[in-house]
């Protein structure tokens, strides 16, 4: 376990944000993860985005279910209010939170336990309900808080620390998300930060159900070599999609690529995002293609990362229940209770 | 036959095919009476089926303003010859059994009088549409029924426009099936019948009202934003009936519902949901029964240790399991107040009636957020979804939410170190903060994992038990908050009494009536909360034996007595209904009796009866 104590104090020369934060203010309290976990450089990468987004943190609620990925929402952005529910059950937490105030930043975390096995109901419900909010699975095929079980997203005739084979079908949680109705699926990999950080940037500006699949290795208990889901594995089976840049305003798009390989997206909350293509053969706004894309590569063991799917039309719950635009729980009395006056028209209805 | 009359003083029954339209001409007939002035008690009893099974309404009329079922049934109206055999059974001798007799029949019994009206055939001659010649065989029997039993015409007509206002081309047809019947029982039936209904002013000041839609209007009133829920009966209506309410009270100047109610997947989610909004600051509420609270176990037990308000009315419905889903128990009592693993302990509210489900619907959200713990209102189908008359709502325009200990910004400024769970006035109950309050302060970390007074994480069994005590205190803090036993003292010297809770209560009341006119006097004492008050040690301490009556198999609230009060267990005799159907105090009065009959020191306990009320 890693318990480097972080000195208290900030050095005054530490680079600030639009916001005069310092990363240091994006932080949260010290990881107890295993030391080299995958999920650690995903806290790093939250911490990051943030940071140069420029987020005030206490404008995010950070929920998560339980394993050792929803452990995390404790280690970063102390500012923020965390909540670490139940097994499997972050979405509904996390749907509830959003009806009651659409303006804070939903950031949830899970692990592929919590999210492809106890929780997929949930999870695949709040994708269809384009819930306003960035999903973050925690991806290492394995149940490391309960000590290495088989997860849901396991490859087949992937094996086990003991050689034990998989034997079952794994579940692919972008191509679920897609099929569900998800506006913004993305896959990464932990030790990617450079392609992460954008992500998770873009997945919060995103203003409906953002996914972002991270495969996030367990060097505890799926790190070895007859594993898909280890640092190694990655290595050598990533397939990069394209590259993306998100920034918040219009003039200061890089637009340096070779024409027909960007796409242009201007998001709900003006930022841009610049999604830079490595791959010609695919339209990441065709779900179709996006589905069929994720599926080619699959049959082949490859990982393909980057944004895999965005739909430029964002559309969130509140949108569909055409709830208030005031956050529900920011309304008074006068707002809420109809009086003694109303009750005495009913009153009259019931008699 | 018919010699004497009786006035307002009958039960009328209906047996009908469900899916066939009777419903709404059977509400109109309860409604009519109640119109007139009259008491009435409506009991829908139905099928767990969407067509085809056999389905019955019954109507008591009592001027006494006696609320409870009564078997013995006056008139019985029997529109399903499936059910013929038993329909005519339970009509009292000089009752009276009206049928469609455009198939002739037989039912073997001169005691009663049979009035056979030849409805399909009218309702053939009159109308070619199947669908049509169906609906309005309904009308044709109210309209005879009324007629025979001296309903007021006009209120009929009316109550029928009222119904059809949007569809005003249905009036007229309504209006003339009804006169069909009526016409069809001048000519054949002159004499009217004995038991007859006649205008009073009982029902001045009341309203007509199911529980489900009080519970409704009471979860608005205390301004509740979030309503998250899963389809099952008898709680449907709470959810539909909010947002009804919603649209009507809270639709803003965009057009756009300041209220959000979201249909889930499952219970689980919907229980997480209104964890979710809770916790973020939104009064939130879900509605459920039995296997709905199964399924929400685990976050009900989540809310209880991370302290967040939540507030569920569960609708008992007969249980274990799928059991009896459209019949009334009251055998959720134990699975709540225990909810989910561990050591938890719920609040619970046991609402009399739809009245109730007002009052205790509103006060639940202001005790879930003082208390920061999951409330129970537990209603049941019986008074959720059955109409009741019950005193007219009121509500005090003064009166504001009690959001409980939450810091605002301004208050998060002075205070030198928040610690969200610790217990700064000494009653259990520490500060919350809301998402996004504060730039810098008020932020913590909500888990279900043991956490220290500030919300860390901790396996230092010291603080947990600390944790857990303090916790178990403001359950204490509860006990003084929550509504009453309502105690009455009828006999004064006597030493027995009764105890009951919810729906039971109409039945109890007429049967301490029926027991104090043979001479035997009890007191009365009805609870209305859980963790329990003093109140009741008090009057258990004044009585040497207490009648226990509930609805369920297991004597459930007399296991909570005994589990968290002083009182012996030997001074509580159950009664212990759980056939699904409203309690009657004939059921209660022979208990009594047969408790008398088997513990001899019982009727010398009894005292003669000073009031009867
Ligand atoms: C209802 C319930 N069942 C089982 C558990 C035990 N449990 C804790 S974490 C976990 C699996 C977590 O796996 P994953 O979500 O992949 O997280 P990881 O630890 O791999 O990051 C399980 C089964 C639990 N906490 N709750
Ligand atoms: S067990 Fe695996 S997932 Fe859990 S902290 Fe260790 S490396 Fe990470
Ligand atoms: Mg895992």
């Amino acid at each position: 376990m890693t318990h480097i104590a972080k000195p208290k104090f900030s050095h005054p020369n530490l680079p600030k944000n639009g916001l005069g934060l310092t990363r240091r203010n994006y932080e949260g309290v010290v990881s107890t993860l295993c030391a080299g976990c995958g999920h650690d450089s995903v806290s790093a990468a939250i911490i990051e985005a943030c940071y140069e987004l420029e987020i005030p943190a206490h404008k995010i609620a950070k929920i998560s279910g339980i394993g050792c990925s929803s452990k995390t929402t404790n280690y970063f952005l102390n500012r923020a209010h965390g909540f670490n529910s139940v097994h499997g059950r972050m979405p509904s937490v996390a749907t509830g939170a959003n009806l009651a105030n659409g303006e804070l930043t939903y950031l949830g975390v899970s692990g592929d336990g919590d999210t492809a096995s106890i929780g997929l109901g949930q999870f695949s419900h709040a994708v269809r309900r384009r819930l306003n909010m960035v999903y973050i699975v925690e991806n290492n095929g394995t149940y490391g808080l309960t000590k290495g079980q088989f997860s849901a997203t396991n490859d087949k005739r992937s094996k086990n620390r003991k050689g034990v084979e998989n034997q079952f079908d794994s579940i692919d949680l972008c191509s679920l998300a897609i099929e569900l109705g998800a506006g913004f699926v993305a896959r990464s990999f932990s030790g990617d930060k450079a392609q992460l950080v954008p992500l998770i940037k873009a997945g919060m500006s995103y203003h409906g159900f953002a996914l972002i699949d991270v495969i996030s290795p367990c060097v505890t208990f799926n790190n070895h070599t007859s594993s898909t889901k280890s640092y190694d594995y990655l290595r050598a089976h990533n397939q990069v999609m394209d590259r993306l840049d998100i920034v918040a305003s219009r003039p200061e798009i890089s637009a340096d690529y070779e024409p027909g390989t960007a796409i242009d997206v201007t998001l709900h909350d003006g930022s841009q995002i610049n999604l830079h293509k490595l791959s010609s053969e695919y339209d990441p706004t065709d779900a179709d293609t996006a589905l069929s894309n994720l599926n080619r590569y699959k049959r082949q063991g490859t990982v393909v990362t980057g944004v895999l799917y965005l739909d430029p039309d964002e559309v969130d719950l509140h949108d569909v229940m055409n709830s208030s635009k005031q956050p529900l729980n920011s309304l008074g009395q006068s707002e809420l209770c109809p009086g003694a006056d109303a009750l005495e028209a009913l009153n009259a209805q019931y008699r | 036959m018919q010699i004497d009359k009786t006035f307002n003083d009958f039960v009328l029954k209906f047996g009908n095919i469900n899916g066939s339209g009777s419903a709404s001409a059977n509400l109109l007939c309860a409604k009519a009476l109640f119109r007139m002035g009259l008491p009435v008690t409506p009991k829908n009893i139905f099928p767990s089926n969407i067509q085809g099974m056999p389905t019955w309404y019954e109507i008591r009329v009592s001027e006494a303003g006696f609320q409870a079922r009564r078997d013995g049934i006056d008139v019985m109206v029997a529109m399903n010859p499936q059910t013929y055999r038993q329909d005519v059974e339970c009509v009292v001798p000089g009752g009276t059994l009206i049928y469609d007799s455009t198939m002739k029949r037989n039912f073997g019994r001169d005691d009663i009088d049979v009035l056979g009206i030849p409805i399909s055939k009218l309702c053939a001659d009159n109308w070619s549409d199947p669908r049509q010649r169906q609906l309005f065989k309904n009308v044709v029997y109210l309209g005879a029924l009324a007629r025979l039993i001296d309903i007021d015409n006009e209120i009929l007509e009316t109550l029928i426009a009222e119904q059809f206002r949007s569809k005003p081309k249905l009036v007229k047809p309504n209006i003339e099936a009804l006169e069909i019947g009526r016409e069809y029982s001048r000519e054949n039936f002159p004499n009217r019948l004995k038991v007859r209904a006649r205008k009073s002013t009982r029902t001045r000041g009341k309203i007509m009202i199911s529980g489900n839609e009080a519970a409704a209007l009471g979860a608005i009133y205390a301004e509740a934003t979030v309503a998250s829920w899963y389809p099952i009966t008898p709680s449907t209506s709470v959810a539909e009936a909010f947002e009804r309410y919603a649209k009507r009270f809270r639709t803003d100047e965009d057009g756009k519902l300041r209220a959000a109610i979201i249909q889930a997947e499952d219970e689980l989610s919907a229980v997480g949901m209104a964890i979710g909004a809770n916790w973020n600051g939104a009064r939130a509420f879900t509605a459920t029964s039995g296997p709905g609270i199964s399924l929400m176990s685990e976050f009900i037990g989540l809310a209880y240790f991370s302290e967040i308000p939540l507030v569920l009315f569960n609708i008992q419905r007969g249980g274990p399991s799928t059991g009896m889903p459209t019949r009334t128990q009251q055998s959720d009592v134990l699975s709540c107040a225990y909810a989910s693993h561990g050591d938890t302990k719920h609040v619970l509210l046991f609402p009399v009636d739809p009245g109730e489900c007002f009052t205790f619907g509103a006060d639940a959200f202001d005790l879930a957020e003082r208390l920061q713990t999951p409330v129970f209102v537990m209603s049941d189908l019986d008074i959720g979804m059955n109409d009741w008359v019950i005193d007219e709502f009121t509500w005090d325009d003064e009166r504001r939410a009690d959001r409980g200990k939450v810091l605002d910004a301004v208050a998060l400024e002075q205070v030198a170190d928040f610690g969200r769970y610790r217990d700064v006035d000494g009653d259990g109950i520490a500060y919350r903060t809301i998402p996004g309050t504060h730039e810098e302060r008020g932020a913590y970390f909500t888990r279900g994992t043991s956490h220290t007074e500030t919300g860390g994480y901790t396996e230092d069994g010291t603080i947990h038990a600390k944790n857990l005590d303090r916790i178990a205190r403001k359950h204490e803090t509860a006990a003084t908050l929550l509504p009453k036993p309502l105690i009455r003292d009828l006999s004064a010297k006597s030493k027995l009494g009764i105890i009951n809770f919810g729906s039971t209560d109409s039945a109890v009341r007429e049967a301490l009536i029926l027991l104090a006119r043979e001479g035997h006097g009890l007191n009365h004492m009805r609870i209305r909360s859980f963790p329990f008050g003093e109140e009741i040690e008090a009057f258990a301490a004044r009585h040497d034996y207490l009648f226990v009556v509930e609805q369920n198999r297991d004597a459930q609230m007399r296991h909570l007595l005994v589990a968290e009060t002083d009182i012996s267990a030997r001074k509580l005799l159950p009664i212990l209904n759980y056939d699904g159907m409203p309690l009657t105090a004939a059921f209660v009065h022979d208990a009594v009796l047969n408790l008398f009959a088997e513990y001899e020191d019982i009727a010398e306990a009894c005292a003669t009866p000073i009031t009867a009320a």
